[in-house]
């Protein structure tokens, strides 16, 4: 999708994204680190299909081995791989184009904008794959990881594979985890079990113990600002909490509900525990509904003033429709009359 | 089946019982030197602000039913205490701390709304009714008779001091240094000789003169402010501006009058200054959340205390600047905003530096 995107707006920077999305996650890594050489060439494709000028590799800098292979697989080449700060969230793709070229992706648009496109290195790898041999995704690389998983790591299994499999061959669950989490611990999502297949999207499979799920009753907002301070997008959460929770949805998108990229960094941080991501995912979501309930009651409304329309204009026919046959009539009546009168006149007459 | 749950599926080691016992620990080092410095009267004035803190908040919560003991636990009733006791003279009666802590406790916090909804900090709110209330006791204050020493009640004494009001011996009442100066001043004394055998920069670094419990030790406090900026659990904006406030037009004055007008050391060491920006002017209830809105707010309090001090009618001004700038901390907060991403100030959406690029 993104790759046809390019094709309308000019782009000028490609960047590749090496900032693994999530912790926990260390798949890109682990990519990185073992078929630089391939996710370099498949990175020069998507250059040459592009048309950008400049193509950059984002890679935290928590990821030495990584950076070292990409660095030495991409000598020689116009592939430019820069270390960016570890911090969640890097592998977000505005905030990875921030710090990467200084600009900014304007609210509301896309990096296109700026003539910036952003990819994983995971999609490079698999876009020299379908290239090169035609071979189709069919495969990807997924993290095992968290702390009731045995023997914790990542695997290369073809797509559709269960999660159950993936957790066996990484030596099985150590008693029973707190939580079954697909994807990252960040913007995952939990299972209730573990027969579910693994997709294209299928970054990781979590196991979390309890002391990693650290769930907490939540307390009362201390405006303490941590999680102004976390928000990567320059949000003020707890604003928008606040008018969330008097149930005021619509007042949080004047604190910027609508910029809020749902990554989990306010409620990750908050010493009260208050589920802010959740809350406001909640409020997009009323808001949504709020959006189609509103575009519905359009409708309606525009149905029934078309149908109010029609009636009074049939009623206003029919009236007139009356009124000429009650003209009509008096005409006929005075014509008649007219006529008899005309007709005494001629008797006398006579 | 496990309960079904919303991400974030992990979350930081941190809850608000955590910060505020941080927070009382980077009080520690500051406290137990008030204690040496002023004896048992000033330990039992700290028990009894604390006592009575955390019985005013379990009868409140009780009346309004609500769970008492998640909101004990948080320590935030107890961090609230400490700061009253902290800024009360140290040989103050048992009454004026109970007194106080009630205040600060049932109408300053749980009538507000409890944890969290309170516009003014409440060591503060309390500080001041009391100030305004019992103008007398609030300003009795004590030279240093470390606990070592002498001339220091033993525990039974410390016991007569605080519960049954005897007087302290002659000799060891005394002014403190911002009220001594600014009654001389009055009198129309030259501020080189005032200060000349009152003041002494280095003493006074450490906490040795009279004040408050807890405001005395420059050095001990900047210690707990640095742990609670090392810690996260606030950051240098407030602090720094704050006695920015202070330093500059204190600097500009002595330039401009240096026979009335001390020198920035000076109001950086005397009263609460220390304290005030690190501990109590940093409450994040009652404090601005953006950066830009903390530096507004710090340059807020610390010039007026500084006015305060210069023109007020009272010697010290810190409580008095804080809840003034916590009243307008509101209106702060409406108007500066962190940008967000992708906007400008104003929020509105940024174009795109394509078109103003070329
Ligand atoms: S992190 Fe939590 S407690 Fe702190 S200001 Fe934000 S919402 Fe309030
Ligand atoms: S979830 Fe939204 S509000 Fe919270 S830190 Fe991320 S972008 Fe900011």
């Amino acid at each position: 999708m993104k790759l046809n995107l390019s094709r309308r707006s000019e782009v000028r920077t490609l960047i590749m994204n090496g900032g693994e999305c999530e912790p926990y996650l260390t798949c890109d890594d682990r990519l990185m680190r073992e078929r630089a050489a391939k996710i370099v060439e498949g990175i020069r494709i998507i250059r040459h299909a592009t048309g950008a000028a400049e193509v950059m590799v984002g890679i935290e800098d928590n990821k030495p081995e990584a950076i070292e292979s990409m660095m030495a697989a991409a000598q020689g080449t116009e592939v430019r791989v820069v270390a960016v700060p570890a911090m969640y969230p890097m592998g977000s793709e505005k905030q990875l184009i921030q710090v990467l070229t200084g600009q900014e992706v304007p609210a509301g648009g896309r990096a296109a904008d700026i003539g910036v496109l952003v990819h994983n290195v995971g999609t490079a790898y698999a876009v020299r794959d379908a290239i090169r041999f035609g071979r189709p995704l069919v495969s990807r690389i997924v993290t095992v990881s968290g702390g009731a998983v045995g023997a914790p790591g990542n695997l290369e299994v073809p797509i559709g594979t269960l999660a159950s499999d993936l957790v066996r061959a990484c030596g099985g669950l150590r008693g029973t985890p707190a939580r079954l989490v697909l994807g990252g611990p960040m913007m995952g999502m939990q299972v209730s079990g573990l027969d579910v297949p693994i997709v294209k999207g299928s970054s990781g499979v979590l196991a979390l113990t309890h002391a990693e799920v650290e769930q907490t009753q939540p307390g009362p907002c201390i405006r303490c600002s941590s999680c102004v301070r976390a928000c990567p997008m320059g949000l003020l959460p707890l604003e928008m909490a606040a008018r969330i929770r008097i149930g005021d949805p619509v007042g949080s998108v004047d604190w910027g509900l609508k910029d809020c990229i749902a990554c989990g960094s306010c409620s990750y941080v908050c010493p009260a525990h208050i589920p802010l991501v959740h809350w406001f995912n909640h409020a997009k979501g009323e808001l949504a509904a709020r959006e189609r309930l509103k575009l519905k009651n359009e409708a309606t409304k525009r149905l029934a003033d078309e149908r109010n329309g029609r009636m009074e204009r049939i009623a206003r026919e029919r009236e007139e429709a009356a009124r000429q046959r009650a003209a009509k009539k008096a005409a006929a009546e005075a014509a008649k009359k007219a006529a008899a009168e005309a007709a005494k006149q001629a008797e006398e007459v006579a | 089946m496990t309960p079904l749950a919303h991400s974030p599926h992990a979350h930081a080691q941190v809850s608000v019982g955590q910060v505020m016992a941080t927070v009382m620990l980077a009080l520690t080092p500051a406290t137990l030197f008030g204690f040496w410095l002023y004896g048992w009267p000033a330990i039992n004035v700290w028990l009894v602000s604390l006592g009575v803190a955390l019985l005013a908040e379990s009868v409140t919560l009780r009346i309004m039913g609500r769970p008492i003991k998640a909101a004990l636990m948080d320590g935030s009733a107890l961090l609230t205490a400490w700061l009253l006791a902290l800024s009360l003279p140290p040989w103050a009666p048992w009454w004026l701390a109970a007194v106080g802590s009630l205040f600060a406790i049932v109408i300053a916090k749980q009538i507000f709304g409890g944890l969290g909804q309170n516009l003014f900090n409440p060591a503060m709110a309390a500080r001041v009714m009391l100030l305004i209330s019992f103008p007398l006791e609030m300003t009795s204050w004590i030279g240093a008779v470390p606990i070592t020493s002498l001339a220091a009640p033993g525990f039974v004494d410390g016991l007569a001091i605080t519960f049954a009001g005897t007087a302290p011996a002659d000799g060891i009442s005394s002014a403190t240094l911002l009220g001594q100066v600014k009654t001389d001043l009055g009198r129309g004394i030259g501020l080189d000789q005032i200060l000349a055998g009152l003041y002494h920069p280095d003493a006074m670094a450490w906490g040795q003169r009279a004040g408050s419990l807890g405001e005395t030790s420059a050095l001990l406090l900047l210690a707990g402010g640095g742990v609670l900026i090392w810690r996260r659990i606030i950051t240098w904006h407030i602090p720094v501006a704050m006695l920015a406030g202070v330093v500059v037009p204190a600097f500009l004055a002595s330039l401009i009058d240096p026979a009335h007008a001390p020198g920035p050391l000076y109001h950086l060491l005397s009263g609460g200054v220390i304290l005030g920006a690190f501990f109590i002017a940093t409450d994040p209830v009652s404090s601005p959340n953006a950066a830009s809105g903390q530096l507004v707010f710090g340059l807020g309090c610390g010039l007026l205390t500084w006015i305060i001090r210069t023109w007020g009618g009272y010697p010290e001004g810190v409580a008095f600047a804080v809840m003034l700038m916590n009243a307008a901390t509101p209106v702060i907060d409406r108007y500066l905003k962190p940008r967000i991403y992708g906007r400008d100030r104003k929020g509105v959406a940024l174009t795109p530096a394509k078109e103003s690029g070329k």
